[in-house]
């Protein structure tokens, strides 16, 4: 059995790296994750709020009091002045998003989208940037003591839990479906291969595939951006494995009976596309209805984004994280009996 | 002699058609059984649950007189008629993977002497032509060095020099005493590599035999082929059996002489007229009506 699943492992491993175009997507995407990282973090600003000024009457002198308000705008973190000639174009951009608020300092008028919450918010910084930072009405600021996790250190876990995803759903997926399609498996099936033994070579083969391409771009990513992790990185690998053996397992589920690309297609994309919004990669779910809280919870990449975001952001151990742990390990049990048993060697 | 298989009144029914309606044959050992018939006459699906790929919906098979075990699975070899080779691997690597499944092996050298795989051992499966494809599936189905050969339809699709080719190969396997079970469309194939041919049709055997034999109680009439003839109704009231034919009119009889005769009196134009003496498919022809490969 051992001996049956090693051969397939090399022969799948072969069949990887001398197919060109699948083995540069997954060289190249995880470089794409670099260089969209260093872009991204690469001034500090991250501005959250586009402010367009209008500037009609250069060297006007304005009064005092509005010039100071805009100054104390200007001086804010986050907020990205852009310089506008014309107001027209300015308040065309309002209208459609691209701002979120236009100031034309030399009169002292400023425009608002009543339909933008960013908008909104945008127009509060700039009245509290007439108030003065020291009026907070007996409030009294605080900082996040110890650590801060630094916002790159939030992201990093989810983006490279999301590649893990798309490589491993698709990946394995698709092969299956297309040895079906062609015939290879009804050909596997008449040697003493068992189904299990196969699913488990296919698991294996990704399984080291992806463990090389993610290792490596998380070392790039960690020596750039000095991204730390505070847990170990034995505890951050375990999660991340046993995240790759439930994804997979969940393709292998999807490709257990068709021989139609088109339709493992269409099934692994209203899988993956829930699962890369609603389990936090980008976001947080913080404060979100029940039931999409509920929800996130039937995916596998909510358990591999939160598991490894605690291990890397808090430190935590792995019996921190021992539900994750578990979910993770039924969900590959479960998915991969399902898919073995599912399993058809043959077109319907 | 010893049956090494015995197929006793097997049925498939799928909604609709009988793909299989009630084949009994056996195969003795070390010998070639022919299924010959056209495309969807029941062959592959036959060949199949024997294989055991497909279930029956009724009937026995009987391995040296039991019902078949996983020893049986493990001592048959199967060439399918339409699969696709792993991509990205070359020849040798195909090979070596399959026989690496099995505990009983071939050997790799023998293989690929036999199969005459030695110039493109190295070749990626995608690059090689379609004689020497079928030349690795037979090679791959030889993996296990089984003691049944499950061929179907090998030399479909191939130019005549590579069929020769293949058939070599056969009948060097058939030489070890390896028995070998063939379907194909083909007459002249199945006439060539089969001890026991057995004519399929509609889910059915018509008429199963050795070749010699068939052709002796069957084909031992001519035919007289008229090209670019096709008023049939001149002929109607004659005591021969005319078939309608891609060609033409195809007319059978056991005296050329007096039907030649016959022809010119009834001024047919015999210019175009070409005379042959009769094969497996003049056989199908006469049993069934219709032709082989139509």
């Amino acid at each position: 059995m051992f001996n049956r699943i090693w051969v397939l492992f090399i022969a799948r491993n072969k069949e990887f790296y001398r197919d060109r175009s699948s083995f540069l997507w997954n060289i190249i995407f995880p470089m794409f994750i670099i260089i969209g990282f260093s872009f991204m973090f690469s001034s500090n600003d991250n501005a959250q709020y586009k402010a367009a000024v209008f500037h009609k009457y250069d060297n006007k002198p304005v009064m005092t009091e509005i010039r100071d308000q805009y100054i104390g705008l200007k001086s804010t973190k986050f907020i990205e002045f852009i310089d506008y000639q014309n107001l027209d174009a300015a308040l065309e951009k309002l209208n459609h998003h691209r701002v979120d608020i236009v100031i034309a300092p030399e009169t002292g008028v400023y425009w608002v989208n009543r339909t933008s919450p960013k908008s909104y918010m945008a127009e509060r910084l700039l009245i509290a940037a007439g108030a003065g930072s020291s009026d907070l009405n007996g409030f009294k600021k605080e900082t996040v003591n110890g650590s801060e996790v630094k916002y790159i250190e939030w992201l990093f876990p989810g983006i490279i839990a999301m590649n893990m995803m798309f490589s491993a759903l698709f990946g394995v997926g698709f092969v299956v479906v297309r040895y079906r399609k062609n015939g290879v498996l009804k050909r596997f099936a008449c040697t003493p291969l068992k189904p299990h033994e196969f699913l488990i070579a296919q698991i294996i083969s990704r399984l080291f595939v992806i463990l090389s391409t993610t290792i490596f771009v998380f070392i790039v990513i960690s020596l750039l951006f000095d991204i730390k992790c505070r847990g170990s990185y034995l505890s951050l690998l375990t999660v991340f494995v046993l995240g790759v053996f439930s994804i997979i397992s969940m393709g292998l589920v999807i490709a257990s009976r068709t021989s139609s690309e088109e339709f493992a297609n269409g099934i692994m994309n209203l899988i993956t596309w829930p699962m890369m919004f609603l389990s936090e990669v980008w976001f947080s779910l913080e404060g979100s209805n029940d039931w999409i809280l509920y929800g996130t919870k039937l995916f596998p990449l909510t358990y591999v984004v939160d598991g490894m975001r605690k291990i890397m952001n808090d430190g935590a151990s792995l019996a921190d994280i021992k539900i994750n742990l578990i979910v993770l390990a039924a969900m590959s049990i479960v998915f991969t009996a399902v898919g073995s048993l599912l399993f058809n060697w043959s077109k319907e | 002699m010893d049956k090494i298989l015995e197929i006793i009144d097997l049925k498939k029914h799928y909604p609709g058609v009988k793909a299989v309606d009630g084949v009994t044959f056996s195969i003795e050992k070390g010998t070639c059984f022919g299924l010959l018939g056209p495309n969807g006459a029941g062959k592959t699906t036959s060949i199949e649950i024997i294989e055991g790929i497909k279930k029956p919906t009724s009937g026995t098979i009987l391995y040296k007189g039991r019902k078949p075990e996983s020893a049986f699975y493990s001592s048959i070899g199967i060439q399918f008629q339409n699969t696709e080779l792993p991509q990205f691997l070359t020849v040798k690597e195909t090979l070596d993977l399959f026989r690496k499944f099995y505990h009983h092996k071939a050997d790799l050298d023998y293989l690929i002497e036999l199969c005459q795989l030695d110039d493109i051992l190295k070749r990626d499966n995608r690059k090689i032509s379609g004689g020497q494809k079928q030349r690795l599936l037979l090679a791959m189905a030889l993996a296990n060095d089984p003691e049944i050969i499950f061929l179907d339809e090998p030399t479909t699709g191939l130019d005549p020099q590579a069929r020769r080719h293949l058939w070599e190969i056969v009948q060097k396997i058939k030489s070890e005493k390896k028995t070998v079970i063939l379907t194909t469309h083909y007459m002249d194939e199945a006439q060539i590599l089969s001890d026991t041919v057995a004519i399929m049709d509609h889910g059915k055997i018509i008429a199963m035999d050795s070749p010699q034999k068939l052709l002796k109680e069957y084909c031992s009439m001519s035919s007289i082929v008229l090209r670019d003839f096709y008023d049939r109704d001149l002929l109607t009231d004659s005591e021969y059996e005319v078939f309608e034919t891609e060609e033409g009119v195809e007319i059978q009889t056991s005296d050329i002489n007096k039907c030649l005769q016959y022809l010119i009196e009834r001024k047919i134009d015999l210019s175009g007229a070409t005379i042959r003496s009769q094969n497996l498919e003049d056989l199908f022809l006469y049993l069934t009506g219709s032709q082989l490969r139509s």
